[in-house]
């Protein structure tokens, strides 16, 4: 840590600190460690008595079919939405650059979906997309002749999340594209246009690489959305059906834990995903790290 | 641009307008439907010119959802959430960087910790922490014992039961998602970023660290708390699995959560018109915060996450 003009006082920085570390403890560190000991045990669904088994939930967790079809579905939809949500947010970002004009109408034109709740934009698409009453339900209908049903068929249910989640987030990457791009010096552009390089060119070999950076961090942003955010949205348009087709991990930890009421399930499945975040999170530091100084 | 290309400019502006209408699609269809009435909302297709029912199905949305008290709610939950932060991440971060004290590297790392864990990893034990807060202090109390030391000097059996809940409570919805570092990790790389001098001369001044927190520290975080208060205020008003769990009672919970409830559900007449109408009323406000804030927020957002 840089050397700072430190104040000194007995008690005054314990004081100022107290309030974010007693939250902090309280509804940070004891429920993650209180998971990490109930996935060590069973417990019957009242918890009147537990036991503790080791990595017993775990054994039990990788052997279910039922989770490893919710991580097959997570990774699916995770990178479905990745992949649209980031692909529209840079190309739309790339094009608003572009125009030099309007650049801010545009960014004020396409950043409100990321004020929407993803339930609300789970909502939305549910309206759009619905068998009897969607537009785009029944335009499928009369010009392909698809019997389009997200309330019964798995895939169309899954389009359904897919297409809400990755909507409600192509705002937010076009956001951090947009900033991006604008960083890039203007001059390395020219220099390059000067030396005859298509407006194409210019992009894949400067501004892309200099995006690098951004695209990583967003990528990261995304998958972490798509994680855990969504549940919003499978809440409130699937319920993870038809058929746990679009029961993604998150949503299975609530649905094991809150409504079957199997604890020790539930615990191992929320220590799984803690892994996973902090893994995807220290990546994204070690990577970000070597970027930008956080110490200063 | 840097040479003059018709062709390609022309495409950007195709692609821009496309993409605009795109991502405004679902918002456009979704007002469209609020302003019909039942039976035009219910014909095979729906009509794309709006009615005029719109003042109607709002009013029929605002009470039929609860959403006067629901609305309240989100607003109680978004400002604590979004203040509740601010003001504990700006002390906090005062007191990392601008203090020396034996537990500085300690108290840093205890809160930069959480920014690895997202409350929906951990929800089943935040859950029960928050149907009793007193839990730690129980079990430190039974672990020591203490029921045996009391019932002695009682002279009959005594069992000491510490209970406190926040389910279906303001604090219950607000204190459990402060618990985050993201805020406290802005607010340090900012005071980073202040000149030492600055301090030196409040010290030389005479200044407490108080008077220097109030009075220049402060004054210069404004931009950087406007942008906090926008993206926080949207984490707050749209958040909906906490919700979802702490709150049992339809007059507690938010309108998000209680949004689900005017959805038609199968056997019901196709309400979509109301369902909608409730829909724009929600997602109004965070809106309106991102619109008439976005040259703060655009430029936190992006600043925050460097």
């Amino acid at each position: 840590m840089k050397k700072r003009a430190f104040f000194k006082s007995r008690s005054l920085p314990y004081l100022l600190i107290l309030p974010q570390l007693l939250i902090t403890l309280t509804f940070f560190y004891w429920p993650a460690a209180q998971g990490v000991i109930a996935s060590f045990q069973l417990s019957d669904p009242f918890g009147f008595r537990t036991r503790f088994v080791w990595f017993d939930n775990f054994i039990a967790l990788f052997r279910d079919p039922l989770y490893l079809k919710s991580i097959l579905i997570t990774l699916f939809f995770s990178g479905s939405v990745a992949l649209i949500s980031i692909s529209c947010g840079l190309f739309l970002a790339t094009m608003a650059n572009r125009a030099l004009r309007f650049t801010t109408l545009t960014r004020t034109l396409l950043i409100w979906p990321y004020a929407i709740a993803p339930a609300i934009s789970g909502i939305l698409w549910l309206f759009l997309l619905h068998p009897s009453y969607g537009v785009v339900a029944i335009a499928l209908n009369k010009w392909f002749g698809l019997d389009w049903n997200p309330l019964l068929e798995s895939s169309h249910a899954m389009l359904l999340v897919v297409m809400a989640s990755a909507w409600k987030n192509i705002s937010y990457n076009f956001v951090f594209f947009l900033a991006g791009l604008q960083a890039v010096p203007h001059s390395l552009i020219e220099a390059a246009a000067m030396d005859g390089a298509s407006p194409f060119r210019r992009f894949w070999a400067i501004t892309f690489p200099m995006l690098s950076p951004t695209l990583f961090f967003v990528t990261v942003m995304t998958i972490i959305f798509s994680f855990f955010e969504s549940f919003g949205i499978i809440h409130a348009v699937t319920q993870g059906g038809p058929g746990g087709s679009t029961n993604i991990l998150v949503y299975k930890v609530y649905q094991d834990g809150f409504i079957g009421l199997n604890l020790g399930s539930s615990s191992a499945q929320s220590v799984v995903l803690m892994v996973l975040i902090i893994v995807i999170t220290a990546l994204q530091f070690k990577y970000v790290e070597r970027k930008v100084q956080y110490t200063g | 641009m840097v040479e003059k290309t018709p062709v390609l400019d022309l495409f950007t502006y195709v692609v821009l307008i496309f993409g605009v209408v795109l991502v405004g699609f679902p918002i456009l269809y979704a007002l469209i439907a609020a302003t019909l009435s039942l039976d035009e909302v219910s014909r095979v297709p729906m009509s794309m010119i709006p009615g005029d029912q719109l003042f109607n199905n709002m009013q029929e949305a605002w009470s039929r959802g609860h959403l006067g008290t629901q609305m309240l709610n989100s607003f109680i939950m978004a400002m604590g959430i979004t203040f509740g932060k601010i003001i504990v991440s700006l002390f906090g971060a005062f007191s990392i960087v601008y203090f020396d004290y034996r537990f500085r590297t300690l108290a840093f790392a205890t809160v930069f910790c959480t920014l690895m864990l997202p409350i929906e990893v951990r929800i089943l034990p935040t859950y029960e922490m928050a149907a009793n807060i007193f839990g730690p202090l129980q079990s430190v109390w039974d672990a020591l014992g203490l029921d045996g030391i009391v019932s002695w000097f009682a002279q009959h059996e005594v069992k000491v039961t510490l209970e406190f809940s926040l389910l279906d409570s303001y604090a219950g919805l607000i204190l459990p998602l402060i618990a985050s570092a993201t805020c406290t990790f802005l607010f340090r790389q900012f005071f980073l970023t202040i000149p030492e001098e600055l301090c030196e001369a409040a010290k030389m001044d005479g200044a407490s660290p108080m008077t220097f927190f109030w009075k220049i520290l402060l004054p210069l975080s404004k931009t950087n708390i406007a942008a906090l208060v926008v993206i926080e205020f949207v984490y707050g008003w749209n958040q909906y699995l906490w919700p979802l769990l702490i709150t049992t009672n339809a007059r507690m919970t938010t309108a998000v959560i209680g949004l689900q409830h005017l959805l038609p559900s199968p056997e019901d007449p196709p309400n979509w018109h109301i369902a909608m109408a409730g829909a724009l009323i929600v997602m109004l406000p965070p809106i309106l915060v991102v619109l008439c804030m976005q040259r703060w927020f655009v430029k936190g957002l992006v600043e925050r996450e460097k």
